[in-house]
This record gives structure tokens, sequence and C-alpha cells, in this order.
């Protein structure tokens, strides 16, 4: 029987097999500059521009520079990747030009890695080996106590702990996939070998075998191979990378967004030709079922469902859309995904597409977000041009297309009805629901419409089966989540780890925690239709239930983290100016009530509140709650709510004591100088805006309160602490 | 009698070429290939982003020109440019500077970076600097949270920025602005 879609597959992959086997990365010095938004912003363009250089000067041909997108380690970038054979890869933060050079001389050139820049390391040579434990909550291998047996042996052996290091990770993927019940998988690098490991005779093995003898243990090589396993064993010495579960973002910062050839190596597209050749899509949204996916976009809806729904209809014109309109103020993850592993994105639309029978889909990205349109584009292009988009994809006989719609700056236009409005061409005003999109959605026909990282997570389960990312989950809500994580907190960037996951940990051993040694106030999850989560409540478990309950919402994957210095009366007058300024004003309890609430806090932070205006408040906000049109008016009180639940004191500290405990608010605070502390050194005069400072030099400084504009600059530029912000 | 009876007006052929002078060589490329296209009517928030891209903002010359030459009401065209933000009304400077308010700026001290471009501009937020060189605008996340706060300027972005940051940024642009003037 022919199997044209098999042999479609099978020709594609063994191309890219021999194209990449010509490349001999394996043999190769490798170098990898991170290409996306953030990176490019931090200068990583300047760095491969200096590598290009430095490699032409030298003429050694056996360099490859490789363009990756972004791992999500924001605050430590332009990050610097280089790997030479046989060793282990190293990374270097905050990369410049000036680094390159000696980068590229002592270690490219000489060998020797140059210890103090590298990624989150903290001091000493690096070791030359090391073993990655998995120790994922989850699974129930026997992890943490292996690990330590496994050191202990190590010393007793006098192998030194400076050449080999014993490491710890949250998850590969592989649990679940093992047939042979519980192991622990160990990943020994720069070898690439994974060992599944059950017991102390295990460790001897690989401790004589692999570390002594040189020689990988074959007995104990894992069948499995998991998803994480290409991310981890370029970033598992990260502390930031390997305490997360890479699904999602499996392919981010390891493959070239621009390569379908990259994308394929990773069994790119295998899905899709698993699918496309068993023409069932009961089987797909069956997998999407076990998986118990629920849309990332922040309504927690069922993916399996959604599209059953679709799939259910007799019109037979059926659209999906995948929606990149990330326009939470915090949130980057779409940007990420859609910049560093643009194929992915492409292939679980694809995959939507035949599930519930479209014959066209739609990109709908933000204009601002130039890069992700560009790497988008590119993606569809080349995907056309490979047979895997448009007429007889993977030659199964079966047509479909993608296209890209820009948005235009309208955070509404996340709705899914006013996305809609969007794509057709009209203002993004939401309408009514139900009739919901898939009954009635774009032009009038069933139209799917999910978010970038649901698409994401297309490929993996039904590569993996649904089973396996329901088991990385909790009971209601499987796999993984990918959070944004900004604000007051050490290691800002993206982590992904399965839902359940307690916030601290994902705030504190992932994050860092907060900065400057402040303490935790709160964490806001899901932007402007979002809460706050009290520092009291931090243990709590990531899902879409618990944060609901607690007054926030999962929404999109935003995590801000405030600290003590954070005003809550500030930052809900904050979210609520953001959603009245992007309330559409169709419907009026959105239009005005988002004004009101707006004044009534902006009284309060500038000391005019009275008692009576908190049950304004409460009574607005539930009112503009139960009668707006759409989830954005719906939506957007639940910071004023949340806030006044949580944070009651803070709101009467502004309104009876005329004080803000953070300092934050400028009408209740001023400034003074400590006659004790000021040395008259003038600085803070020269620097006033409104010369109001007055005194001699050398002698204390006095500010004239009635003409003191409380701009702060006096505080910022004294160098003795002697100007109080009271 | 009319010489085309698919034209909507007496004197088309006339307005067509005024319509026509109104817009960019690619852009009327764009409503030609896909007019008569089963919802063409749909492309008008992309021909109007290709407007912008060319010409920097949408005058309302520009907008009768769209709206004519892609048979959609003009209240329809302006109401669309009116709703989206991204879209501006109104002649910008050479080099547009989005200051990014969005939470994470806002709690790492955008409002402070925000107050000193416009000190320095001279400017507020909405306008443009005198010799044409800056806009101000701000925006809702950039997304690129890592860096906060950040200020975009054109398609570039800069971050983490202080204040004290803020003059010698503007002034590596004010240098490649008479760079570039210098060359034309």
């Amino acid at each position: 029987m022919p199997q044209p879609v098999h042999d479609f597959y099978q020709a594609m992959a063994d191309r890219v097999g021999r194209t990449l086997a010509a490349r001999d990365a394996e043999h190769q010095i490798v170098v990898q500059v991170g290409s996306a938004t953030c990176e490019h912003a931090a200068g990583s363009q300047a760095v491969a521009d200096e590598l290009v250089r430095h490699i032409r000067a030298s003429g050694r041909k056996d360099i490859l520079l490789h363009r990756t997108g972004c791992t999500g380690r924001c605050s430590r970038e332009p990050i610097l990747g280089v790997r030479l054979p046989g060793r282990l890869p190293v990374k270097y933060e905050r990369v410049n030009r000036d680094l390159v050079h000696r980068i590229f001389t002592e270690h490219i050139q000489g060998g020797i890695p140059v210890a103090q820049h590298v990624l989150d390391h903290e001091a000493g040579p690096l070791p030359e080996r090391e073993l990655l434990f998995c120790e994922g909550s989850r699974c129930h291998g026997s992890g943490p106590g292996l690990r330590e047996r496994f050191a202990a042996m190590l010393a007793a052996r006098g192998v030194s702990r400076g050449s080999v290091r014993i490491g710890a990770a949250s998850c590969f993927g592989a649990c679940g996939l093992a047939s042979g019940g519980p192991a622990t998988y160990v990943l020994a690098r720069p070898e690439k070998v994974l060992y599944r490991v059950t017991g102390e005779e295990d460790l001897t093995a690989i401790l004589d075998g692999h570390l002594i003898g040189g020689q990988v243990v074959e007995r104990l090589r894992a069948q499995e191979e998991p998803i994480a396993l290409a991310f981890m064993e370029r970033y598992g010495d990260v502390a930031f990378f390997n305490r997360q579960s890479r699904v999602a973002l499996r392919n981010a910062g390891v493959v070239d967004p621009e390569s379908l050839d990259e994308y394929v190596d990773m069994d790119g597209f295998k899905a899709l030709a698993d699918v496309l050749e068993r023409r069932d899509p009961d089987w797909v949204i069956g997998e999407l079922a076990k998986a118990r996916l629920r849309g990332r976009g922040g309504g927690g809806y069922s993916t399996a469902a959604k599209w059953t729904l679709a799939r259910r209809q007799a019109d037979a014109t059926r659209f999906i859309i995948c929606n990149g309109d990330e326009g939470d103020p915090g949130a980057f993850m779409d940007r990420s995904m859609l910049e560093s592993d643009p194929f992915n994105i492409v292939e679980g639309m694809i995959i939507g597409g035949f599930a519930i029978g479209a014959q066209k889909g739609f990109f709908y990205i933000r204009a601002e977000y130039p890069l992700a349109i560009r790497r988008i584009q590119q993606a569809l292009d080349t995907c056309r041009a490979h047979g895997l988009l448009g007429r007889n994809i993977m030659d199964s006989g079966w047509d479909f297309d993608l296209e890209i719609r820009l948005g235009a700056g309208a955070f509404v236009c996340g709705e899914e009805t006013a996305l809609i409005r969007s794509i057709e061409g009209e203002r993004g005003q939401p309408r009514v629901r139900p009739p919901y999109p898939t009954d009635r959605g774009l032009w009038g026909h069933p139209t799917v419409i999910n978010n970038v990282e649901t698409f994401a997570n297309i490929s993996a389960i039904l590569r993996y089966s649904g089973d396996w990312y329901a088991r990385l989950g909790t009971e209601k809500s499987g796999g993984t989540k990918v959070f944004a994580l900004a604000g007051k907190v050490r290691h800002t960037g993206l982590v992904e780890v399965p839902l359940g996951t307690p916030l601290a940990r994902v705030v504190n051993d992932i994050g860092g925690g907060v900065t400057g040694g402040r303490q935790l106030k709160a964490i806001q999850t899901g932007g402007p239709a979002g809460g706050f989560i009290p520092a009291s409540m931090q243990n709590m478990e990531v899902d879409f239930e618990p944060l609901q309950k607690a007054g926030s919402i999962m929404g999109s994957g935003g995590m801000i983290v405030l600290s003590e210095d954070d005003c809550m009366v500030d930052i809900a007058k904050f979210y609520i100016a953001f959603s009245q300024d992007e309330s559409c004003g169709k419907c009026t309890p959105c239009r005005e009530g988002t004004t009101r609430l707006l004044e009534i806090l902006e009284r309060i932070t500038q000391g005019k509140g009275e008692l009576s205006d908190l049950d304004k408040l409460e009574r607005l906000a539930r009112l503009c709650q139960r009668t707006s049109l759409c989830g954005l008016g719906r939506a957007a009180p639940n910071p004023v709510l949340s806030s006044l639940k949580h944070f009651r004191g803070e709101f009467l500290a502004h309104i009876v004591d005329r004080h803000c405990p953070a300092k934050k608010c400028v009408a209740l605070i001023h400034y003074e100088i400590n006659p004790e502390k000021c040395v008259g050194c003038t600085i803070c005069a020269r620097n006033c805006p409104v010369a109001c400072i007055a005194g001699a030099r050398k002698e204390a400084h006095v500010i004239d309160q009635a003409a003191c504009v409380k701009c702060g600059n006096c505080f910022d530029v004294c160098k003795f602490a002697a100007v109080d912000r009271v | 009698m009319t010489a085309c009876p698919h034209c909507p007006t007496d004197n088309w052929p006339e307005l067509e070429r005024g319509y026509r002078a109104m817009l960019p060589e690619d852009v009327l490329a764009f409503i030609d290939a896909h007019r008569g296209e089963p919802h063409s009517e749909s492309l008008l928030i992309a021909t109007l982003h290709m407007v912008q891209d060319h010409l920097g903002h949408l005058g309302p010359g520009h907008l009768e020109a769209v709206a004519q030459l892609m048979q959609i009401p003009l209240a329809k065209v302006t109401g669309v440019a009116t709703f989206y933000h991204y879209f501006r009304l109104q002649p910008r400077g050479r080099y547009l500077i989005n200051v990014c308010l969005g939470t994470a700026c806002y709690v790492k001290g955008a409002e402070k970076v925000a107050q000193k471009l416009m000190d320095e501009l001279g400017i507020h937020f909405g306008e443009t600097s005198k010799d044409g060189i800056f806009s101000l605008e701000s925006t809702r996340c950039v997304g690129t949270c890592g860096l906060a706060p950040v200020v975009m300027i054109g398609e570039e972005v800069h971050g983490p920025l202080t204040p004290g940051q803020v003059p010698a940024l503007l002034e590596s642009y004010l240098a490649r602005a008479a760079e570039e003037m210098a060359k034309v």
C-alpha cells in the first residue's frame, strides 16, 4: 500500500540528515548567538558582527556561527554560547564587543573558558563533565537520594569535585515514556548520553565505566528521547534553566528560527506527518482531550472541546486563528515563541486546521512585534516552498493555507470576537457571545481561536502522547505553562513550569527572589485582567482554579513580582488606567465604569480619598464585572477588587492617615534633609529643578516645602543618605 | 451614459488618477492585486499599515484615496484609522520615541525616564520636537520586560535605561540624523 505522506516525511528527514551531516557541527567549534527582539536590544547584533570579524580574521574554517532564538534569560542578555568539540558547552552573559575579543582569543583559540563571565557562574574553574539527575517532582524516581549517594561515591573514589559536577534538573520530560517502572534519568554531558538508573549498582557502573573508564555504559542507555533533552544538553548546567520543564519552549535558544532543517532535525513536522497519515481528526482531538490541554490565552477552556465544537458544525467553511495579539503589559512569551520557534507554531496551526476541517488559517500578530511578523512570514514561505503548506500538503492531497494579519495597537483585539472584527478589517470592537466563534466566527463561519502557546504544545502532545502531557500537570490541567517573570525579581525572563508548581518556586528558586534584598509583597498574575497574590499565599499552586479563587487569573502568563517598595493602590491605579485607556467604548459599564474607578483611585493616591470611596469602588467594580459586554470590562476591576481584598490596610492608610506606606504616591510624601547627616556638599541644591533647597557650603541644607515639586532628585543624588523621604 | 459601467462616478478615470497619485507604488499594487477577491475589504488594516510605513502617518488625503481605491466608505476608513493606536494621523519626526509604560517598566521607573525625555525634548506625549527629529509617544509593553525600563526609538529597543542616560541616547540619534542629512 502506498504511503505518500510517510515517504514525503522520510525524504525530507533524509535530506535534512544529509545537509546537517555535511555541516558536521559535532567536530566544529560552534558559537551560538541569540537573535530575538530582547537579544537585539541588548546588543546581540554587535556581538555577532564582532564574532564574524574575528572568525574571518583568524582564517579558521572550523568555527560555525549559529544564530538561535531566545532562551528567555532576559536580564543576562546578550548570551553567547561556545561549544568546543567534546567539551561542555559554555554560555557567557552580558557579552559586549570587548568580551567577544577575550572569549575568542582565550576560549575559542586557546581552549580556556573566561570563567568570570560565564552565565550564572559564581566563581572558580568550570567543571569538565557533568551528570544531571532528573528530580522532577512528578516522576517517582529516587532522584535526590541517588544524587547524594553518587556524590559520596565520587568522593570515596577520589574523583576531584572540580572536574565532575553533579547537578539536579527539574524534568527532562521523560516521565511516563519509560515502560520498565520507575527510574531516574541521568544526563551525562558533554557526551549527550542519557542513562536510566534504577539503583546503586547502576551508579557504580556509571562511575567505573563512564567517568573513570571513559566508555558509555550501553546497558544503561535510555531508549527514550525525552522532549527537553536537546535543551538540557545545552543549558542544563544553569539553575534558571534546569529548574524549568521545557515543552512549549523546548526549541527556543536551541534551533535557528529561520532554518526549516534544524526544526525538522528536532523531529519537526513528524507530528503533522503522523496526523496526515492517520487521517483521523478524532484521534488528534482525542489525544488533546487525554492531555487535558487548556487554552493558554488565559480562559483555560479545553482545547479538545473547542475543536470538537467547530468540527461538529454543518458549515464546511471553517477557519483557524492563532491569537498573537499579546497585549498584556508584562507578558512576552508569545513574542518569544513566534520569534524563536516559528515552525513549531506553524505546525500546530496546520494540525489544528486539519483537526477541525479548516481550509484557511490566520496568524493575528501585533504590529509592535516586527521581528515576530518577519519570522512567521519567512516560516510560511519556507513551508510553502517545501510542500508543507498550501496545496497537497506532504503529498496527502489535503490543502490548507495560512496568512498573517496585523494588529494595530488595540488591546481589546485580544478578545476573540474583537479579533475577528479586526481580521475582517473593521474596528476591533467585541460583540455579544453567544454565538461563540466556533458557531459563527470569521465572516460568519465556524472559527477556532487559540493562543500562540496552545499551538506550541500541539506537536509535542501528538509526538509524546496525551497521557504523557497530562502527567506533567495537575488533575484538571495537563502540561506546562510559560510565565513571563518580570518586575522586582532578580532573574527576569521566560519560565516554563508544570502546572501545579508552587508560585514561590517560580519566584524564588527560578527567579532568584526579590531584587535588592527587599521583601516580597505580592505577585501579580494575568496582567490588567488579573489580580494580586499576596506574599502570604506564595505557596499556592499555579493552576487556573486556585488563581481564580484568590481573585486573580492565569491570563496569558504575565507574572510581575512586587516588593515592599511598591504601593498597591498605585499599581491598581496603573492597571485601571490601562484598561480605561484600552476600553473600546462600545458598552457603557466598561467605558464609564473604568473611568470612574480611575477617578476614585486617583483621588485616593492624591490623599483626597474618603472612607465611603472604598464602598463605591467595590460596588462599581462588581457592576462593571457583571454587566460589561466582553472580557476586558468584566476583568478590568480584578486588580482593584483583589488589592482591596488582600491589601485593604494600604487603602486605609492612604485615606485615613493620608500616608503611603510604600512612599510611592507623590502627593503623600515629602522630602526632608537630616541636618545630622548633611555635610553641605550642595549637590542637592545644584540638582534641584525649582531651586528650593537653601544652605551654604559645609552647612546643613533645608528644603522649602512650599516650593518643592517632590521630583526626588535630591534623594537620588545625595551621597550621604541625608535626604529622607517621609 | 458612462464610459465605464463599473466605475463609481462619471469622472472616475480623472478622480482615480488623483487618488493614485496620493499613494506609493506598492500600496497601489497591493490594492490592485486584491481587488475583487472575496473579503478584499478585510485588507483595509494591512493597507493602512503599508501607507503609514511609507509616509510616516495617515493624512486625510491618504485616507480618502484608500477609501476610494478600495471602494470602502470613508467613514469606515476613518473609523478604523482612529480606532487603532498604532495609526498616526499627524506627521511625525524622523525618529519616533516610544516610551514603554507597561507594568514591568512602570515598576522599574519608566515614568522618570519619560519625564526626563519630556524635559530634554521640551515636548509632551503625542508631540514632535521643533527640529522635526523626534516624536514622543508612549506604548503598552514592547515585550522586552527583562530589560525594563525600555524606550523604543524607531525599531531599536534601548534598556534598561536610567534618566541619566537619556541625554546621551538622544545625542546619539541627533548625530545619526545629522549624518543621514549630510549624505542627502
